[in-house]
């Protein structure tokens, strides 16, 4: 391969990666524009969602690499293990934020912070306890098709990632601009008690900001799973704390900023272990995060916090 | 407008008492605001106003008291639910949604209410009474000056077709031109018919209005009355109409 090969390969990766840093990266925002937390339980959500996928493929049959699919079946596998990983892990989401979380809005102070960590490790020690601490073999129903462009190969899992993580965000998108309830959610992460004097049922909308936040984690797992057949009980922390980088680089609460981030951050980390080595690559992320964020202290797309004091 | 001084209640405040913690904040107060009246809540800063109209709208519930609202007890209704039944805020320091457009801040303010021929009326409405609101329809509202904030915020307020309308410090930071504008627009919107209570630092322009005011001092009711006698009262002269300053008050408005 030629230097220029590599370059376009590794843009494949990377969009490929970033796509779901960006998935993963929404949730972060999301709940952080609406209560200004950071929600680290979303790690494990990520985390569990993987198993959640797991064991929907293979309920459905689709055990390790032996079964490929092709057409109509492998699009309504997919779909299906889509729906099922979005919807538990939404309702994981939602579960901690009634829970656990509401009860402790009124306190001032990092308990809500510590809470998700605490929440976290439960689940990712609960996982390891209950199914397992090794590593797992994730379901892979995709044939192995390649296409290659000039010398760089993409594997038709990539572009199929794109195509998934494109609709989810266009949709989130959609919904946050023009539903009623997504304009409840801007309107309370904006001035949270005018929305309430509107009528906003502010507990409704920061219900909903976690169960879309979770589900696009839901998403991300599955897309996680399909990429790199494998998963275990710790896979949340890593990608969690790209991804949750990523939000902070496309400016925290700013939700074209998370999808922006996260593309950025998967490029980024691909073209350091093409071009420099592996080993550099989370030097490199957070080395610009930090420039970026003594320039742009709110993020690439973020604003300096208005009428906040 | 002449007032019909049997009309009926719309809104009473019942022997309310409201704390912040320990701190008693309203003491004993009682309001009465007639069917289509414009009622004015003068008073010092930190004596209660604000926390009046928290209360009306249910972001903060008073300890013992009642509050009626078109002769049902709302005291401990959602503030969903109070802006369903027909109260609207405009806010102190307009409180727009910076970042939303003024069309969406208006669609705000329709929160509770179906969008149908009813939204597009009302925005008909508002559109009529703020041309330069329409103007700026699509901008967003972070942007805009603070008298044309405020006319948002008023138009806001007016989107959920409310018979009470709660001002907090409408004249608040606007020019003087802005100011007589404004107060206009108030008695514009309150002969179409809705009521309004507003608490108001600048109490010669609200008592120009106003049929009735009550002054708050250290979350009691000092005074009240109609908006005739209020002005002619030798207190209110003194401490309200800057016929003679009162040593504490500009020390205590800068403090703030």
């Amino acid at each position: 391969m030629t230097g220029f090969d590599l370059f376009v390969q590794q843009t494949i990766n990377g969009l490929t990666l970033g796509a779901m840093y960006s998935l993963l990266a929404l949730g972060f925002t999301m709940v952080y524009g609406i209560l200004e937390l950071i929600n680290f339980a979303h790690f494990s959500v990520f985390m569990v969602g993987t198993f959640v996928a797991m064991g929907a493929l293979q309920s459905m049959g689709i055990m390790g690499q032996s079964v490929i699919l092709t057409g109509l079946p492998l699009v309504g596998v997919l779909l299906v293990a889509l729906a099922a990983t979005m919807t538990v892990c939404g309702c994981i989401g939602m579960g901690i934020e009634r829970f656990f979380l509401r009860r402790l809005r009124s306190v001032k102070g990092p308990a809500q912070m510590i809470t998700t960590i605490g929440i976290s490790y439960i689940l990712s020690n609960s996982v390891l306890l209950f199914i397992g601490g090794q590593g797992f073999n994730f379901p892979n129903p995709i044939p192995m098709l390649k296409y290659h462009i000039g010398g760089a190969v993409m594997d038709v899992r990539q572009p199929l990632i794109w195509a998934i993580s494109a609709v989810l965000m266009i949709g989130l998108t959609y919904f946050v601009q023009s539903t009623k309830l997504g304009k409840a959610m801007r309107a309370t992460a904006q001035d949270p008690e005018a929305a309430r004097m509107m009528g906003v049922d502010v507990d409704r909308v920061v219900l909903t900001a976690f169960f879309l936040g979770s589900a696009m984690a839901g998403a991300a797992a599955v897309v996680f799973g399909l990429y790199y057949n494998y998963t275990n009980f710790y896979i949340g922390f890593d990608a969690g704390l790209r991804a949750f980088t990523a939000a902070v680089l496309g400016g925290i609460g700013n939700v074209p900023g998370a999808m922006l981030g996260g593309l950025l951050i998967g490029i980024i980390e691909t073209m350091t272990s093409q071009f420099i080595s592996t080993n550099w690559a989370e030097v490199v992320i957070f080395s610009i995060l930090i420039l970026v964020l003594v320039f742009r202290p709110a993020g690439l797309l973020g604003r300096v916090a208005p009428n906040k004091s | 407008m002449p007032l019909d001084a049997t009309s009926g209640l719309l809104l009473e405040f019942k022997s309310i008492n409201t704390y912040y913690g320990d701190l008693h904040v309203l003491k004993d107060v009682n309001y009465e605001i007639r069917h289509g009246e414009i009622v004015s809540l003068l008073g010092g800063n930190a004596c209660g106003k604000s926390t009046t109209m928290k209360t009306i709208m249910g972001v903060v519930r008073p300890r013992t008291g009642t509050v009626i609202f078109d002769g049902q007890p709302i005291e401990k209704l959602s503030t969903s639910e109070r802006v369903r039944r027909g109260i609207a805020p405009v806010l102190e320091a307009r409180r727009l949604f910076p970042r939303m457009t003024v069309f969406e801040n208006l669609e705000m303010g329709a929160f509770m209410r179906k969008k149908g021929a009813e939204f597009a009326q009302d925005l008909e409405r508002v559109y009529e009474l703020f041309p330069r609101v329409k103007e700026r329809r699509s901008q967003v509202a972070g942007t805009l000056s603070g008298g044309e904030q405020q006319m948002v915020a008023i138009g806001r307020a007016l989107m959920a077709r409310p018979r009470l309308i709660c001002m907090d410090e409408p004249s608040m930071g606007l020019s003087p031109l802005y100011v007589e504008q404004v107060f206009d627009i108030i008695q514009t919107i309150n002969k179409q018919g809705t009521s309004i209570f507003m608490v108001e630092q600048n109490a010669s322009m609200a008592l120009s209005i106003a049929h009735r005011a009550y002054v708050l001092q250290t979350g009691v009711v000092v005074l009240s009355g109609t908006a005739a006698e209020l002005r002619e009262d030798k207190n209110i002269r003194e401490a309200y109409l800057g016929e003679l300053q009162v040593p504490g008050a500009k020390a205590e408005a800068e403090a703030k």
